[in-house]
């Protein structure tokens, strides 16, 4: 009996170990796509950049101190920011949280004609051409999307298009109740 | 003869192997202007994981966003910014990800610590292993199963 044990108690152990290292390994696999931003807690990246809607002005971080925003990285290439805009109406439509845009190397024209054929649910839009402010914010695809408090400092970060369930278990939970008054009218 | 044929062969295979790797990683960059800074830069940009490709450094990823990290990268070393702090701005927007090498902190010790662990481990066990076999045969060299009984 002992001599069973001996042989194969073992090895039988460290495969059991292995399998088990494996098994994580390959269920959490997927998740090397959502790699955690390290801007969560630290101050939201400022910029002045030209607005893609309003030619001749700038879109600023000043201009949302002491607001509540979103930061939501698209461009018209991008597939999944297609997918995300129908929400991104409706967030636009509950009055809630103002949306700004990074529109992240695109065409302005093709932009603008996006917009107008698909509505526009962002209060304004920066362009970011050659892509250098996408990096300031970590960015690695799109969309990606920022929650940044009236401090300026980033409390929550979205990669991929924006849910229906991420708004409401994820967005709305992070905001105060009594954002502004007019929220409570619309739906 | 015939095995001097076929060690040209395998010279042949081998340089045409190393030529390939070579001219599939060229990756259009432009020059420092000065040979420290092009080490530097090229010291650097080895060292980054391209975020869209994972596996890839950013010296090696074709991709887009690996081409505007470079940018930014080159950017910051014409700036006169030292190689620590191009590292600590990296880190700073993609986390330490997007380090091949991932430096030692309490958040990464586990990762150094394991290798170093399990090979520990079986330097024990292969000990164990041996130091049984030789007891083994020392006090019986009559019994040839060699399990211990």
């Amino acid at each position: 009996m002992s001599r069973f044990v001996n042989r194969f108690t073992v090895p039988l152990a460290i495969f059991a170990v292995l399998v088990v290292v494996f098994a994580i390994g390959i269920k959490d696999s997927p998740q090397k796509d959502l790699i955690p931003s390290p801007l969560i807690g630290k101050p939201a990246p400022a910029f002045a950049l030209p607005s893609l809607t309003d030619p001749g002005r700038k879109v600023t971080s000043a201009q949302y101190r002491g607001h509540w925003y979103l930061f939501n990285i698209w461009g018209t290439w991008c597939i999944d920011c297609r997918i995300e805009q129908p929400m991104l109406l409706k967030i636009k439509q509950a009055g809630i949280i103002p949306i700004v845009g990074l529109d992240w190397k695109d065409d302005p024209k093709d932009a603008r004609t996006y917009l107008k054929q698909a509505g526009d649910p962002y209060q304004s839009i920066g362009m970011d051409q050659d892509g250098a402010e996408a990096i300031m914010w970590g960015a690695y695809g799109a969309p990606e999307t920022f929650l940044v408090n009236p401090e300026g400092i980033v409390v929550y970060k979205r990669i991929g298009p924006i849910t229906e369930r991420a708004w409401e278990q994820d967005i709305l939970p992070r905001l105060p109740l009594t954002s502004t008054p007019d929220s409570a009218s619309s739906s | 003869m015939r095995q001097r044929a076929a060690s040209i062969f395998i010279a042949v295979l081998a340089a045409s192997l190393l030529l390939g790797a070579s001219s599939a990683h060229a990756i259009a960059y432009t020059q420092m202007p000065t040979p420290q800074l092009e080490a530097r830069y090229l010291h650097l940009i080895r060292n980054f994981r391209c975020m869209q490709c994972q596996d890839e450094s950013l010296a090696d990823s074709p991709v887009d966003l690996a081409a505007e990290m470079r940018r930014h990268i080159r950017d910051m070393l014409l700036a006169g910014k030292t190689d620590q702090q191009i590292r600590e701005f990296m880190v700073s927007r993609y986390g330490y990800f997007i380090l091949f090498k991932p430096p030692f902190v309490a958040k990464t010790a586990w990762l150094w610590l394991t290798p170093g662990a399990v090979l520990l481990l079986g330097v024990i066990t292969a000990l164990v292993i041996i130091r049984k076999r030789a007891v083994l045969v020392t006090s019986d060299p009559q019994d040839d199963d060699l399990t211990d009984a």
